[in-house]
């Protein structure tokens, strides 16, 4: 349909004016907009990448230099920073993949016709709305190990005493994981719904004539129609992810002895605590290599998957 | 799904699930409600109950006196409304040549869109920062407000360019015939039609900035500039040791902005992906 009025659209203008007028008239329209893009977007992400090459330091007074590829030598042996990017996997897989599937079982009841649907869609948004730094420190409260309610529903149900979640070695990582998931939810839910909404009914009350159950119809109707957005929503969920800060910044700044010290918070701490602007720039250089990689890897992988059916 | 019949248990089972979807997206908050009003006794105490035995206001006043809220919902703002202002002025005419014009230019801002959103915060702010050092932008809400404006605008864009496809081209080639200008066709054919749309994304832009957060924690240096949830980590205290009552009652006054506008627009904006995402 698109294609069918793209078609006729640009039929009708050519019969009308000559192009070349028109696109410099697009170009001033355009202008406003790219001129910002380019000198704080564009300009930066290779300044950046420039930055990774030399030796700059905050409040240095010597001229910064060219030091080649000593930063990413340098990078290669700091087992801290491989440390901080397994962590960093571990939490954007940890929080994608369950995301995903609460979201896609939200959406599948939300595009039922069910009592109360409203509120639930009004619900499902409200963590979506709130600032970030609130949602970390809502959890903070809701993980308190005096005043909090989760151990004291655990005290009512006796199940134990409880303990310090954001604090304890093996309790911090996925206490973390569970805040990104709840954090997410909105956005994949919402996507998700409207990949159901395209869902042929036709097909639908088709296949339940034909007697496919409910497991069948998914798998045979609906997946096929929602993949592409659920293969778009689950890689932009892991990028944003793994690029995550203000939450675990708030939760628990990295704690306890760096089990939750993401990529970005590493960065962070060296670039603008420490000062080491050309370290940190190289450190963003492999997050973006490493995930750009693994993302294709996803995509290209899930695409073949799709074909080979 | 009018068409399908649900068995009764099946029913019943889809209603359990949405129950306990509601439980979990919803205590988060109510506790945090719930202890905003509570006294510092009910705190303390180590049996915490949902609802507050003696509700009190007296947390929201001790964090008005602990921090400068008023401030930094001032500078917030500021901020928020000149990132959303300024990103609508700039996105919508490029919105429009990218709805209207399908050529390279087009098929560009389409793939930054994209890649815009892969973006590492990391490799952008350390350059961000010493350009707007070397602006004297450090430490000011305009520094912060340009920031905001580049990184809204790819979702800003999306949003638009879905909003402008549903304005039929028909229209503004029938105002065309009727001799209007180009720039009359925009202002009193266009513009009216587009207006939920910009209002939306203007909105949206909004909220993005009202709870940004990473931005702000590294641009704004001097408590008397910094934005709302910069000032909210300073309740935490240094060694996490917070005082939750004020806590609590600062970060769900904090929430109350952002709350109320997407209440307002959380329509369009399911609406709008959905065109973004189908149109495109």
């Amino acid at each position: 349909m698109t294609l069918a009025t793209a078609a006729k659209r640009s039929g009708a203008t050519a019969g009308r004016r000559p192009e070349r007028p028109r696109d410099h008239g697009a170009w001033f329209l355009v202008l406003p907009a790219l001129i910002p893009i380019l000198v704080l977007s564009v300009g930066p992400l290779l300044y950046g990448i420039a930055l990774a090459f030399t030796d700059a330091q905050s409040g240095r007074t010597q001229a910064t230099g060219w030091i080649g590829t000593l930063n990413f030598q340098d990078l290669l042996h700091d087992t801290l920073f491989w440390d901080s990017f397994r962590i960093g996997l571990l939490w954007a897989v940890g929080v994608t993949v369950p995301q995903f599937l609460l979201a896609l079982g939200l959406a599948l009841l939300l595009n039922q016709n069910l009592r109360l649907r409203w509120l639930a869609r009004a619900l499902a948004i409200v963590p979506w709305a709130m600032p970030e730094v609130v949602v970390g420190i809502m959890w903070r409260l809701v993980y308190n190990p005096d005043a909090g309610i989760l151990n004291e529903t655990l005290r009512t149900l006796g199940l134990g005493d409880g303990r310090d979640w954001l604090a304890g070695l093996a309790t911090a990582l996925p206490a973390v994981i569970l805040v990104g998931i709840w954090a997410g939810m909105p956005q994949t839910t919402v996507a998700l719904l409207a990949g159901l909404q395209n869902t042929p009914h036709e097909l639908h009350e088709a296949a339940a004539l034909d007697g496919a159950g409910a497991w069948r119809r998914f798998r045979t109707v609906t997946w096929p129609a929602l993949r592409p957005v659920a293969l778009a929503i689950t890689a932009l969920n892991f990028i944003w992810n793994f690029n995550s800060f203000a939450l675990v910044y708030v939760l628990t700044s990295g704690g306890p002895g760096g089990r939750t010290r993401l990529p970005m918070l590493f960065a962070y701490e060296e670039a603008f605590r420490y000062g080491q602007f050309g370290y940190a720039a190289a450190m963003g250089c492999v997050m973006v290599a490493v995930i750009s990689v693994l993302l294709a890897l996803y995509l290209v992988g899930r695409l073949k998957g799709g074909e080979d059916r | 799904m009018s068409g399908l019949r649900t068995s009764g248990p099946a029913r019943a089972g889809q209603y359990l699930a949405l129950l306990a979807y509601l439980v979990f997206l919803a205590f988060p908050f109510l506790w945090l409600i719930s202890t905003a009003f509570k006294p510092a006794r009910e705190l303390a105490s180590l049996h915490p109950t949902w609802i507050p035995e003696n509700p009190t206001l007296g947390n929201f006043r001790q964090a008005f006196d602990e921090q400068p809220l008023l401030q930094a919902a001032g500078n917030s703002l500021l901020a928020a409304l000149g990132a959303a202002v300024v990103c609508v002025v700039l996105a919508t005419p490029m919105a429009y040549v990218i709805a209207r014009h399908r050529g390279r230019l087009s098929t560009a801002a389409t793939g930054w869109v994209v890649v815009s959103q892969a973006f590492p915060f990391v490799l952008v702010i350390i350059p961000l920062f010493l350009i707007l050092k070397n602006l004297h932008l450090i430490n000011s809400v305009i520094g912060l407000v340009l920031v905001y404006v580049v990184w809204s605008l790819p979702f800003a864009l999306w949003m638009l360019v879905g909003y402008v496809r549903a304005v039929p081209a028909e229209l503004e080639e029938a105002a065309a015939v009727d001799g209007a200008g180009r720039l009359r066709t925009l202002v009193s054919v266009t513009a009216p039609l587009l207006a939920p749309g910009i209002v939306a994304t203007a909105l949206f832009a909004f909220i993005t900035a009202w709870n940004e957060f990473f931005f702000a924690l590294v641009l704004l240096k001097t408590p008397e500039k910094q934005t709302l949830p910069v000032v909210l980590t300073h309740f935490l205290g240094a060694e996490g040791v917070a005082d939750l009552g004020p806590l609590a009652a600062a970060a769900f006054l904090a929430t109350l902005p952002s709350l109320v506008v997407f209440a307002v627009i959380q329509k369009r904006i399911t609406g709008g992906m959905l065109a973004g995402a189908v149109k495109s």
